[in-house]
């Protein structure tokens, strides 16, 4: 049981390393997502705000991570 | 017909991402056959790869009946999640706000946990616990592992080269294991990850936007430059993470 516990939890903790980083990557997508979808924004414009918006989630988690840590 | 230079980033990306996790799970296998030798030690590893094989031979099939722009956008999204987790710690690890991961101090932790157990227990259940533990290592490390080949492999059919990859990885981790005969401490474990962080990022955004219907510009090459860019932008959360340290240290 031990076992089955250990295994969900590293599935789970490789997707969530850190659920403000997971919530943040998913909104970004969705906003994406949105954008072309609902929209009808070109395709291409939809792929900037990914990739923006995921390189802006990054640096924001890791500002929030050091300086949570420094406190 | 495998296209191998365009099934370079997969490979690689599988390779270097096999290498930290081979090395984590043989420190553990290493410290089980040191305590209660090799018997124990290769059976629960061999277990464990019979398990993740049995995974890949399961999940294999089941992808091909995926249409090809959902799994793009389902393992995109995964590889973001899994690839910026890793990029998000190396870089936090790099700045010194958290601390670097140790083969040396985890083989020491393992060999004194199996050397209580084995102090106080029988030698079979003394045995059985150290392949267990071997067999956990591998397993968990593992997933990681099979995660990897099917995510960056999965969405152009390279799922055997990035497999390829994967058995390179362990194959000279085994052949250098095998060499010095101690936990493999000397690999720059944390630059590994931030690169491996960097590819799996930019998979990830490749593979996302295309399963929402981008075109990107370039095809195949974009990958090039989300990497680039994503590389740029880690070393920038570095530099980022010890400026907001020491602002508020002061």
């Amino acid at each position: 049981m031990s076992l089955v516990k250990a295994v969900v939890r590293e599935l789970v903790g490789m997707f969530v390393a850190d659920l403000g980083l997971t919530l943040a990557l998913l909104a970004v997508v969705a906003g994406a997502a949105g954008m072309i979808d609902l929209l009808s924004a070109p395709p291409l414009a939809g792929g900037v705000l990914l990739t923006v918006g995921t390189l802006a989630v990054l640096l924001l988690s890791v500002r929030s991570a050091a300086a949570r840590r420094a406190h | 017909m495998i296209d191998w230079p365009s099934a370079a980033p997969a490979v690689g990306a599988a390779f270097l991402a096999s290498l930290v996790e081979v090395v984590e799970a043989f420190t553990i296998v290493l410290a089980v056959a040191t305590l209660r030798g090799w018997r124990p030690a290769l059976s629960g590893a061999a277990a464990a790869l019979g398990v993740l094989a049995a995974i890949v031979v399961l999940l294999g099939p089941l992808l091909d009946r995926v249409p090809l722009h959902l799994l793009q956008l389902v393992v995109g999204v995964l590889l973001l999640l899994f690839g910026l987790g890793w990029l998000r710690k190396a870089a936090l690890r790099a700045a010194g706000i958290i601390p670097l991961h140790d083969e040396q101090a985890i083989y020491e932790r393992e060999t004194a946990s199996l050397g209580a157990v084995s102090g106080t227990t029988r030698v079979a259940a003394a045995n059985w616990i150290a392949g267990m533990a071997a067999f956990k290592a591998v397993l968990l490390e593992g997933l990681e592992v099979v995660f990897i080949v099917i995510a960056v492999g999965a969405g152009r059919g390279l799922i055997w080269p990035a497999g390829l990859g994967a058995l390179a990885a362990c194959a000279l981790v085994l052949c250098v294991g095998a060499a010095v005969h101690r936990p493999l401490s000397q690999v720059p474990e944390n630059t590994l990850k931030f690169g491996v962080g960097v590819m799996l990022a930019a998979f990830g955004v490749f593979w996302t936007g295309e399963g929402l219907g981008v075109d990107w510009p370039g095809q195949d090459f974009a990958l090039l430059g989300f990497a680039a860019l994503f590389l740029a932008g880690g070393l920038y959360a570095v530099r980022l993470a010890r400026r907001t340290r020491r602002e508020i240290a002061a």
